[in-house]
């Protein structure tokens, strides 16, 4: 028999610890787990995004207790949790604010990131992990969306699953064989229920899971973007870091105690938040006969949609030309390999822009802006992480390309025009030329001396 | 930065506001009810005795008329005509099929129509409701004989009419025509009489230097009647707004007392926040 393994702890915990590392665990993730002590309102969002995980799975079991995923009933399924279900109106309502929240407080924690450069070496996994979570949130909204089985539902699904049959060759029948049918019909609600309340869920846990373990591995980041591990005591602790628990626990307590104040107040006093969390079309059933006329994405898939609706076909020329001119760039800064690979790889995506149907390139720019982002840790050069000591006119362009994106967002909301269109063309090309010039741009300019140690002002 | 942003959201929802101003015929503003049972009772008596023969309501209970007040004996002996029992939803004998064939189109279950009619940071469905059933004018190159300002072309007849009274309408557009090759701006006056026959009468403007305009007037030929009508579709407004969501009164009740709670949570965490952090240096 092979020998106990020797713990500190007795008793009862002792009984565990020698079976099941839980003391080794709250000890590593919780209270010797050294974070930097000038964390500020931003870092609340993590613990924000999870809370709401949790609070989103929770209502979610109550509501598939009620729901019925069936073309003829979930409409009114959905109505009987509203009014007959004791207390289904406050789940419901949590529910659908959770959803919307999910988004605001996962947008503010990416924002984080981008401005604190908390994607650099060594945390591009902990950023490619929650990119994924990002992706995976987006496809459970979507999924999630078609379920109550409105007019916005149904034509959302109806234009989101058309766009894969843009894809050449084996574009329609793709779309066939995700709808089940020749329409969003009864088949498509009970496959996307499937992925809404099974499939999804456990690749976002998984991936909530692998963002945080990936994040302890390396420790936080902060908003000075320096290495507290650099300067450690005698014990090895950083002089910089204090302990997860209990400060930033209480600290995050504070944080969602706020931002239940601002949930519960949407939840009980403006639960459709002016028709942008609930769309009042939404409340009209289904009806595969009638197309409305303004079909508009939630808020949160906006920005994504009105770069789909910028690919026009005269948009595919401007898309072309700047291929050509990173082609350019690329042979004339590139060294090796790459000096032949990315002009020649350019071309033919250049040309490939004028030979596909533009509505293919839609769906590209919409998911490219997405993917997009999993490169930015190889993108950005910046010889410094956070945005306190870049540049001045660097924090201009955060500033624009933060206000490009909201502008984008109510683009997409709004019915196309041509002067609107014009908009979000040039949106589209703020938000990938932020991305794709990073290598030029961000090792430009007076960067200002890093600190040794993180600035804090005691509270 | 923070600031930037907030000044962002300002705009565009200013942006957003300004645009859902625009757009289709201006609603009326419905008188706010919701806290009035007498209203709401006699919008509800309106609403089962003449929408509920073509229109259903399946979400809805009758005995779900006890929040606004009703008791089961009223709701048995004033609301149910047909035999239903208190715990049955708002259904009609009229099936889909039929209402298909009859009107081109069913018409729509209003169990949650005030939602649906609503604008996004616009006005409330029941603007709509309030508007709509009151915008009716007599038409004779409508199948019904019936004309709608809020909803041109409706399929609905003006099922009321009876108690609204006959009313005269007056439309006034300005507008630039061409005539003999030349562009020029007119206002045309159509007046709509109760019968449902209409005369128009154009008139040059010459000197016009302004944009196209149209505007809408009612004339009641039975002040007193229609005056009364008004207030009992107010009343039907405020009932099918109710209808829609029958929780939200009570909804915003405890969402006071959550608050409070919540307030109070803030302040013993943010205390607790700062007795720990106090040793931080």
């Amino acid at each position: 028999m092979a020998s106990e393994k020797t713990v500190e702890t007795t008793g009862a915990l002792g009984w565990i610890d020698q079976r099941f590392p839980l003391s080794s665990t709250i000890k590593g993730h919780l209270t010797e787990y050294y974070a930097p002590k000038n964390f500020n309102f931003w870092y609340f969002f993590g613990s924000l995004a999870m809370f709401v995980l949790v609070l989103q799975i929770v209502t979610g079991i109550f509501l598939v207790m009620h729901y019925k995923p069936d073309a003829a009933y979930a409409f009114q399924s959905v109505e009987y949790i509203m009014r007959e279900v004791p207390g289904g109106w406050f789940v419901r309502y949590m529910h659908s604010t959770g959803a919307s929240m999910f988004f605001v407080v996962v947008y503010l924690h990416m924002t984080r990131a981008l401005i604190y450069g908390s994607y650099r070496k060594p945390r591009e996994l902990i950023w490619i992990f929650g990119v994924g979570i990002f992706l995976c949130l987006m496809a459970e909204a979507f999924f999630g969306y078609l379920l109550p089985w409105g007019q916005m539902s149904y034509w959302g699904a109806q234009v989101i699953v058309n766009l894969f049959s843009a894809i050449p060759f084996i574009g329609p029948e793709l779309a066939i064989w995700i709808r089940g049918d020749y329409v969003v019909s009864d088949a498509t609600l009970n496959r996307f229920f499937a992925f809404h309340v099974i499939a999804i869920p456990l690749v976002l846990l998984g991936l909530v899971a692998a963002h945080i373990v990936a994040l302890h591995e390396v420790g936080s980041n902060n908003p000075d973007g320096i290495e507290i591990k650099a300067h450690k005591d005698k014990y090895g602790r950083p002089l910089d870091g204090i302990p997860f628990h209990p400060y930033y626990t209480v600290h995050d307590i504070l944080g969602l105690s706020g931002f239940l104040i601002i949930f519960m107040a949407i939840v009980f006093f403006a639960p459709e938040m002016g028709g942008y969390f609930l769309e009042y079309n939404n409340f009209v059933p289904a009806d595969p006969l009638k197309t409305p006329l303004h079909i508009a994405p939630v808020w949160y898939f906006t920005p994504f949609y009105s770069m789909l609706r910028a690919t026009t076909s005269d948009f595919t020329w401007v898309l072309a030309a700047s291929a050509i001119i990173g082609a350019a760039l690329t042979f004339l800064r590139c060294k090796g390999l790459a000096k032949l690979a990315w002009p020649i790889a350019l071309v033919i995506v250049a040309v490939l822009l004028r030979t596909i149907d533009a509505k293919f390139w839609g769906v590209v720019a919409m998911g490219g802006a997405v993917v997009l982002l999993f490169f930015l840790p190889w993108l950005d050069h910046s010889p410094v992480r956070s945005i306190r000591y870049r540049p001045g006119w660097h924090k201009t362009l955060y500033a624009i390309f933060f206000i490009n994106f909201i502008v984008l967002g109510y683009l997409g909301t709004q019915a196309p025009t041509d002067a609107f269109n014009l908009m979000s063309q040039i949106g589209t090309m703020i938000y990938l030329a932020f991305f794709l010039l990073m290598p030029i741009w961000t090792v430009k300019g007076t960067f200002k001396p890093v600190p040794d140690r993180v600035v804090f002002h005691a509270h | 930065m923070i600031k930037k942003l907030l000044s962002v959201i300002a705009l565009t929802v200013a942006c957003v506001t300004a645009q859902a101003a625009g757009g289709s015929y201006p609603l009326d503003k419905a008188p706010n009810r919701l806290t009035d049972q007498a209203a709401l009772q006699h919008g509800a008596k309106t609403f089962v005795n003449y929408c509920l023969n073509c229109h259903a309501a399946t979400s809805m209970r009758y005995n779900k008329l006890r929040d606004i007040g009703l008791t089961d004996t009223q709701i048995k002996e004033n609301l149910l005509f047909t035999g239903e029992k208190v715990g049955d939803l708002m259904k009609i004998a009229m099936t889909s099929a039929d209402a298909k064939a009859w009107f081109g189109a069913p018409p729509p279950d209003l169990s949650v129509i005030a939602r649906a009619k609503s604008v996004n940071a616009g006005p409330p469905g029941g603007d709509y409701i309030y508007t709509y059933m009151r915008t009716f004018y007599r038409d004779t190159t409508k199948p019904t004989g019936w004309n709608n300002l809020a909803f041109p072309n409706a399929g609905m007849p003006h099922v009321l009419w009876e108690r609204q009274g006959p009313r005269e309408y007056t439309s006034v557009v300005v507008h630039e025509v061409t005539k003999d090759g030349k562009k020029q701006w007119e206002r045309a006056t159509s007046v709509y009489g109760p019968e449902g026959y209409w005369t128009t009468t154009t008139e040059p403007l010459p000197n016009y230097t302004g944009k196209a305009t149209s505007g809408h007037g009612f004339k009641a030929l039975d002040p007193d009647r229609s005056m009364a009508y008004d207030n009992e579709i107010a009343n039907l407004a405020a009932f099918m707004t109710w209808m829609a969501e029958p929780v939200q009164q009570k909804r915003k009740q405890i969402g006071i007392w959550i608050l409070f709670f919540l307030s109070i949570f803030f302040i013993v965490a943010w205390r607790l926040n700062a007795s720990y952090w106090k040793h931080i240096k």
